[in-house]
């Protein structure tokens, strides 16, 4: 146990986990609220990225349309909270239902079809539904809507920063431990010798389908979670939270961090907003105007890590594919 | 009379959407490459032909000079980037063609700057035209049409007629055994990259004095693209043919009478509102009702 616990990486994932904790200690110490405000958004998008993780990374699925999850969650608490139902203890289990709901519906459909024709569909259902929630005018349409947070009297007020951002970490941190568990158990086991040969596990005997579909339900749960908070985060929705550029970013996290590590979305949501904060500025520097076009440098990195760096920062870490 | 000429606008739209999905369905077909990046092609040669048409003040001089244009971006997006990814799986080509199009978006905002630009339709198409007594139809659509109409029947009789086609069709079944038989298939794999790059800069300039040309342009209609692609099974340009006329149809539907008839059950408003999105839900659910019942498309090979 003391050999696993010292390790480089065991020291590196323990240092990065106290870090974000301490997020708000440090924001204040140092008086920028900016670094806070980012903070809890890489914890947010890390909990999603885990979330495609369970199916991307272990079962092997190339969901596309991650986002519509976290805009059915936002949605959920918007649209509740608009009607006058402030309180969360009504609006995060109606906002998990509904993209559990949706993720059946989903993957019942998409997990008939392979290769391909998955990431297609999967991309399909998600313009799906950021059509309906750019054509919802009472909601604000494509300009999205300014909404009250959610309410838990007397337990905690989450228009207060910090509080805030600990609850995502402390979530982020129930999502890791899941996952973790997820991916030891029996269960985890078979999505991964699925993903290695379908034909395999399914003559033996598993019914490969109705595995995946759970996986999915449950990664459309944690993908609504990380709606709800994202929403909570800007007291805001809008269509552009689930457009599918944000499903394009999902898999860059997964894949940056280190596809099938438990650990992986974490360091590849950090490293995607860690880039895209440190690319602007330091174009800037090079030449006043050019920190605009960070993506002239950030596209063709990922181009790079396609070809040549799969494994991602963890693999980087000296992490095991699992 | 009406009704003539939304069905013609949906074909105009539908003969657009071909010669995108074309371009998209070859390169997966041939290649096995889910190319993301297909969208930032047909951007390109929007603005290509912008710049062209500017400085030559001619439109079909400015088209036909954007082209080639397009076709060596094309090239050259396959030889540096594309044929790496051939061999990979679809979630590299996915990851790497993703960043493709975050670095196409930058590169036309840094030259051609944020702000979108307009081509104007050419003036020997700027009327109507009396197609049927009391009919009227703007010539530039019409010119779509045919143009469009035009270049189907050139691919078709591309890939039916020529060697080119021959070999084509041979890659679309096996690749490594036409290599085998000693066919350049570097070049041939080049050769249909800039084609369709070709086909999608063409939709793109000829779209762009209808709607606008900017930023991102080609990201929505490329979703568009990919689900008349997989309804009509991957690979097929006759699926690909049959599914963007269908694409085309729905879309005229939803966006023309379907706010008429939601007027009748709700209110004014929001049934202009929510119509366009009902629209593009539409053409999803036909999408998705189409894959449950054949899960590779309508004309794709069963595996």
């Amino acid at each position: 146990m003391s050999e696993r616990l010292f390790t480089p990486r065991a020291l590196i994932t323990t240092l990065l986990l106290v870090l974000l904790a301490a997020l708000p200690l440090i924001a204040q110490a140092v008086g920028d609220r900016y670094i806070l405000s980012v903070g809890t958004r890489i914890v947010i998008w890390a909990i999603a990225a885990v979330s495609l993780n369970m199916i991307l990374g272990y079962g092997g699925l190339v969901s596309f349309g991650h986002a519509a999850f976290i805009g059915i969650g936002g949605y959920a608490v918007g649209i509740l909270s608009a009607n006058g139902i402030q309180s969360g203890w009504v609006q995060w289990p109606a906002a998990l239902m509904a993209a559990t709901v949706w993720a059946a519906l989903v993957a019942a459909l998409s997990l008939r079809t392979r290769g391909v024709y998955f990431i297609m569909i999967t991309l399909a259902f998600a313009q799906l539904v950021y059509y309906l929630g750019s054509g919802l005018a009472a909601y604000g349409g494509d300009d999205g809507l300014n909404i009250g947070r959610s309410r838990f009297t007397g337990l905690i007020d989450l228009r207060d920063k910090a509080s805030f951002h600990w609850l995502c970490f402390a979530l982020l941190c129930a999502a890791l431990w899941f996952c973790g568990r997820f991916s030891r158990s029996p269960f985890g086991h078979v999505l991964r010798g699925a993903r290695s040969n379908e034909g395999r596990m399914a003559a033996l005997g598993f019914p490969v389908f109705r595995y995946r579909l759970v996986a999915c339900l449950i990664a459309g749960a944690f993908g609504g979670l990380a709606g709800v908070l994202l929403a909570n985060e800007g007291a805001y929705i809008s269509p552009a939270m689930m457009s599918w550029v944000k499903s394009g970013d999902l898999i860059v996290m997964v894949v940056l961090g280190g596809i099938g590590v438990r650990f992986g979305p974490l360091y590849g949501a950090l490293a995607f907003f860690v880039l895209e904060e440190s690319l602007k500025p330091g174009l800037d520097l090079l030449h006043k105007g050019w920190g605009e076009y960070w993506q002239i440098v950030f596209g063709p990195l990922l181009v790079i890590i396609a070809l040549h760096a799969k494994g991602g920062i963890a693999s980087l870490l000296g992490f095991r594919h699992d | 009379m009406e009704v003539l000429i939304q069905v013609l606008n949906g074909v105009q739209l539908g003969l657009l959407m071909f010669l995108l999905a074309a371009g998209l369905t070859l390169t997966f077909g041939i290649m096995d490459l889910v190319n993301l990046a297909h969208g930032s092609l047909y951007m390109m040669g929007a603005y290509i032909a912008w710049t062209f048409i500017s400085w030559s003040d001619s439109f079909v001089l400015g088209a036909l000079l954007a082209l080639p244009a397009t076709f060596i971006v094309g090239v050259i997006v396959e030889v540096v980037i594309a044929r790496r990814l051939y061999a990979r799986d679809h979630l590299d080509q996915v990851l790497a063609t993703f960043g493709l199009i975050l670095f196409f978006n930058d590169l036309v905002r840094a030259i051609w700057g944020p702000a979108g630009k307009s081509i104007a339709v050419p003036p020997f198409l700027d009327h109507t035209i009396e197609i049927l007594p009391g009919a009227l139809y703007p010539a530039y659509r019409l010119a779509i049409i045919v143009v469009g109409t035009g270049v189907a029947l050139l691919l078709a009789w591309l890939v039916a007629r020529t060697r080119l086609g021959m070999l084509i069709r041979a890659g679309a079944s096996n690749r490594r055994m036409i290599a085998a038989l000693g066919v350049n298939i570097e070049l041939l794999f080049s050769l249909v990259f800039g084609l369709g790059a070709v086909f999608a800069g063409l939709a793109g300039l000829m779209a762009a004095p209808i709607s606008s040309v900017k930023i991102g342009m080609g990201d929505d209609i490329l979703i568009l693209a990919f689900v008349i692609i997989v309804t009509g099974g991957i690979g097929s340009i006759k699926g690909a043919f049959v599914a963007a006329m269908g694409v085309g149809q729905l879309d005229i539907v939803g966006r023309v009478y379907l706010a008429d008839w939601l007027k009748a059950v709700m209110d004014p408003a929001a049934a202009s509102a929510a119509a366009p999105a009902i629209s593009q839900v539409l053409i999803y659910i036909v999408m998705a009702a189409v894959l449950v019942w054949r899960p590779t498309g309508l004309f794709g090979q069963r595996q």
